[in-house]
Formats: C-alpha cells, sequence, structure tokens
C-alpha cells in the first residue's frame, strides 16, 4: 500500500514521516517519532493508557490513524514539563500524592487531567472522577489520582493544596 | 492490532465524499469519528478497502436553531453537544444522553450522525431521535431526501442509507416548554453499551400526563418506540397502577439478545425499570 507523507506538531516540534493509511497515530508515535512515553494498553479504546491532546482534544491515539492528524498540534508526556525542566503541577501532585505505582496509566492519566484543568479549573472530586472515567489504573484505586489532580488544581490556582479529611 | 489495508481519501466536500462513495462502491466505508469502526477494523471484524473520511467537510459541523427545530450537523461531536448552550436550553435530555456515551476521550472523537447512522442497537442517540421524532437527512448521488429515525432502521447495522449515500444532518423538533425528559441507561461500568435504557419526552397538564413519547436502547436489533407504553400513560396522574401496566407494555416489544450484559430475562426485566425510572424523572421535570 502506498505510503503517505504526514506532518504535524509534537510538543512543539515540526516532525514528519511517511505512514500506510493503517498506521495508528500512537505508533507512528512511538515508533517513527521514537516517544515512548505515550503507551499501549488494550488497544481497545477502554483504557487510556495511549491518551494524548490533539488540538485541545483528550484523544486515545489508539483509535485515530496517523493520516488523520496531518497538520494537528499533539502534545504527548514527554512534552508536559515546564519549559525549564521542572516538573509540571500534576506532574509534581503525581510525584508528591503518591499518584502512581507501576506508572503504566501516568502518561494518559496526566494528558487527560492537564485538558480537563484547561476546561475547567477547579473541578470537584466527582467532576475529577468522571473527566478520568475513560483512564483506567489497575494499581492505586484513583484515591491518589484524584489527589494529585486536585493537588494540580490548587497549585495553578495559586492556592494551598488541603486534603480533604477521610 | 493493526487494520488491514486501506486507501484513505478526504474530501472537502459532500458532493465529493458522495462522488467518491458511489464510485468505489460496497468496499468504501465514511469515517466519522471512528471510535466504532476503528475498533471494528483492528479486530478485522471490518476490512474495507477504502476510508473516505468525512472531517474535511467544514459544512458537515455546527448546532443551528432554526424556529422550532434544531439542526445538527452529522460530524458535530458528543463533546460539542455537550459544551452547547443551544443544546442544554432546548433539549436538555440530548445533553443528558452525550454524557452517559462512552468516555471523555470518545466524546471528544465521536460525531452523532456516525453515532445514529451505523445502526448499532447498542448506541444511545437512536432511540432519543426516535423519541423526540426528529429525521435526518440523507444526501446521495441522487440528491437529497428527508428520513424520520422511526423509519431509518431496519435491523442491526441495516439502515434505510442507500449505497453512496450520507446522513449529512439531523433535525429535532424542540419540545414543548415546561416538557419533563429523562434517559435512563443501565450500563455495567463506564463506557460500556447500555444493559437496556429508556428515553422519555413528556407534558403534564393539571395533573396528568397530556403527551408522552418512550424511546428504548439494545432491547432489540433496532431501537423501538414504546408506542403502547406512551399511550397508557396519556391522561393519567402516573399512579403506581400505571407506571407498572407501562413498563409491562414496553418490556411487551423487548426482545434483547443474551450476551455478556446477562440474559434475555434479565434484560427485559431491568428495561422495564429504567421505563418506569424515566417516566418517573420526566415527570417531576415538567413545569
Amino acid at each position: 500500500m502506498a505510503k503517505t507523507h504526514v506532518t504535524m506538531k509534537v510538543n512543539g516540534a515540526e516532525v514528519e514521516g511517511l505512514v500506510e493509511p493503517r498506521t495508528l497515530l500512537v505508533h507512528f508515535i512511538r515508533e517513527n517519532l521514537q516517544l515512548t512515553g505515550t503507551h499501549i494498553g488494550c488497544e481497545t479504546t477502554h483504557c487510556g493508557a495511549c491518551t494524548v491532546d490533539l488540538d485541545g482534544m483528550s484523544v486515545k491515539s489508539c483509535t485515530i490513524f496517523a493520516v488523520q492528524a496531518e497538520g494537528a498540534s499533539i502534545t504527548t508526556i514527554e512534552g508536559v514539563a515546564n519549559a525549564d525542566g521542572t516538573l509540571s503541577a500534576l506532574q509534581e501532585g503525581f510525584r508528591m500524592m503518591h499518584g502512581l505505582q507501576c506508572g503504566f496509566c501516568t502518561p494518559g492519566m496526566i494528558l487527560r487531567a492537564q485538558r480537563l484543568l484547561q476546561e475547567n479549573p477547579s473541578p470537584t472530586e466527582a467532576e475529577i472522577r468522571m473527566g478520568i472515567s475513560g483512564n483506567i489504573c489497575r494499581c492505586t484505586g484513583y484515591q491518589n489520582i484524584v489527589k494529585a489532580i486536585q493537588y494540580a488544581a490548587a497549585k495553578i490556582n495559586g492556592v494551598q493544596y488541603q486534603e480533604a479529611a477521610e | 492490532m493493526i487494520p488491514g489495508s486501506f486507501s484513505y481519501h478526504r474530501p472537502a466536500s459532500v458532493a465529493d465524499a458522495i462522488k467518491l462513495l458511489s464510485s468505489l462502491g460496497d468496499e468504501a466505508r465514511p469515517l466519522a469519528g471512528g471510535h466504532s469502526l476503528i475498533p471494528m477494523m483492528k479486530l478485522r471484524l471490518a476490512s474495507p478497502d477504502h476510508l473516505v473520511d468525512l472531517h474535511g467537510i467544514a459544512a458537515l459541523k455546527g448546532i443551528h436553531r432554526d424556529g422550532d427545530r434544531v439542526s445538527i450537523g452529522a460530524m458535530t461531536t458528543q463533546h460539542e453537544l455537550l459544551a452547547s448552550d443551544e443544546i442544554a436550553r432546548s433539549l436538555p435530555i440530548l445533553h443528558e444522553t452525550a454524557l452517559l456515551i462512552a468516555d471523555p476521550q470518545v466524546r471528544y472523537m465521536g460525531t452523532i450522525g456516525g453515532n445514529v447512522a451505523n445502526g448499532d442497537p447498542g448506541n444511545d442517540m437512536p432511540a432519543l431521535m426516535m423519541t423526540l421524532g426528529a429525521s435526518y437527512r440523507l444526501e446521495g448521488p441522487n440528491g437529497a431526501r428527508e428520513v424520520v429515525a422511526s423509519e431509518f432502521y431496519q435491523g442491526a447495522y441495516f439502515t434505510a442509507l442507500e449505497p453512496g449515500e450520507i446522513l449529512t444532518s439531523i433535525s429535532i423538533p424542540v419540545p414543548a416548554a415546561g416538557h419533563g425528559y429523562a434517559y435512563e441507561k443501565l450500563k455495567r461500568k463506564i463506557g460500556d453499551y447500555a444493559t437496556a435504557a429508556a428515553a422519555v419526552v413528556l407534558t403534564m397538564s393539571g395533573g396528568k400526563v397530556a403527551s408522552c413519547a418512550i424511546g428504548l436502547t439494545n432491547v432489540h436489533e433496532t431501537p423501538l418506540l414504546a408506542t403502547e407504553a406512551a399511550r397508557l400513560v396519556v391522561g393519567t396522574s402516573l399512579d403506581p397502577a400505571t407506571l407498572k401496566q407501562a413498563a409491562a407494555a414496553a418490556v411487551a416489544i423487548m426482545a434483547p439478545a443474551a450476551d455478556a450484559r446477562g440474559p434475555v430475562e434479565y434484560r427485559k426485566h431491568v428495561g422495564g425499570i429504567m421505563v418506569t425510572r424515566a417516566l418517573t424523572r420526566a415527570a417531576a421535570l415538567t413545569k
């Protein structure tokens, strides 16, 4: 099958490649671009491990073809740290609140949470849980992921994070 | 999982999309949000030779109020429906239902046109569209036509769409001010299709139901309108005896498949409960 030339912006850098139309975006990101922080979990659009930000949307990169991302602007986990290399508020939140154990779901969780906080800078706990309902974690039971996102929201909003009484 | 090989086409107009689909024939499929089709392709349950991606057609997007109807372009995403003030104001049941579809990521990509046109009995929008009395605009090589939602679904994945035709927009009459509404969906987990679901739109007058429509999702090979159940509640105050009769009338037309969501008897049983809950909640919302 003839290959198609694609160009897109990934983490601020112009990238290009030759892909078959059937190449999934996640494979283009991991194999052509060698950005392996985006994980492949279920491959059936359920788990959210492959979530990236594409033109302001959280998308599961296993369920979109690379040719569909022609001209798009994409952020992966490799692009979320602050420009000076320090951790973003969300990365810091996941670290401080122990929002990960094995870490496999974390890149997708952070990309999804980043978009969630951009759309809703002060989400309630229920809104956070609904907001990450397309991302599955098999370790944490989600408690500390929710806290990590609350920590980040507080930090971005310039207030002290106060853990809710249990 | 890698899909089979295909050629990718990205037309910029509806006319070009129809031309492509007509000339490429049976082995071409239109690609909307892709969140039903691409997983099917990865599982090799679908292996089209050509995909005609509709994302390049700006005319297929948008939500417009025209008098007493709302028109929605087929490529409008569930996320865009949820973000729309017009939908929240005119068609709150559509907002409620969109929020019960899949998960946030899928809703950024999934489109209302794909949801209604695919003919999957598990999709939520078809029964809702029948409940609301919506009609679909189908455009093909022989021109455009309107088909009401209640006449669109012929079997699982079989619809009124003819070869080369695409569904381009949906037109929904705005329910009366003060109407009550509810979409009750039982599902095992976020992202699942309904074990059973019921849509209700009704109006009340003087404590009695003045008009009512009931739609059912995933309890038959097509979405259903429970017309007899709706007829039974009109003129009543939705007393317990009437609710029971209406649920029984709805259950009587259900013919779900036994699958991982449960055996036939269970799915019919909870289908009746969804009807009862939707009627009760809708009535409480009337003004």
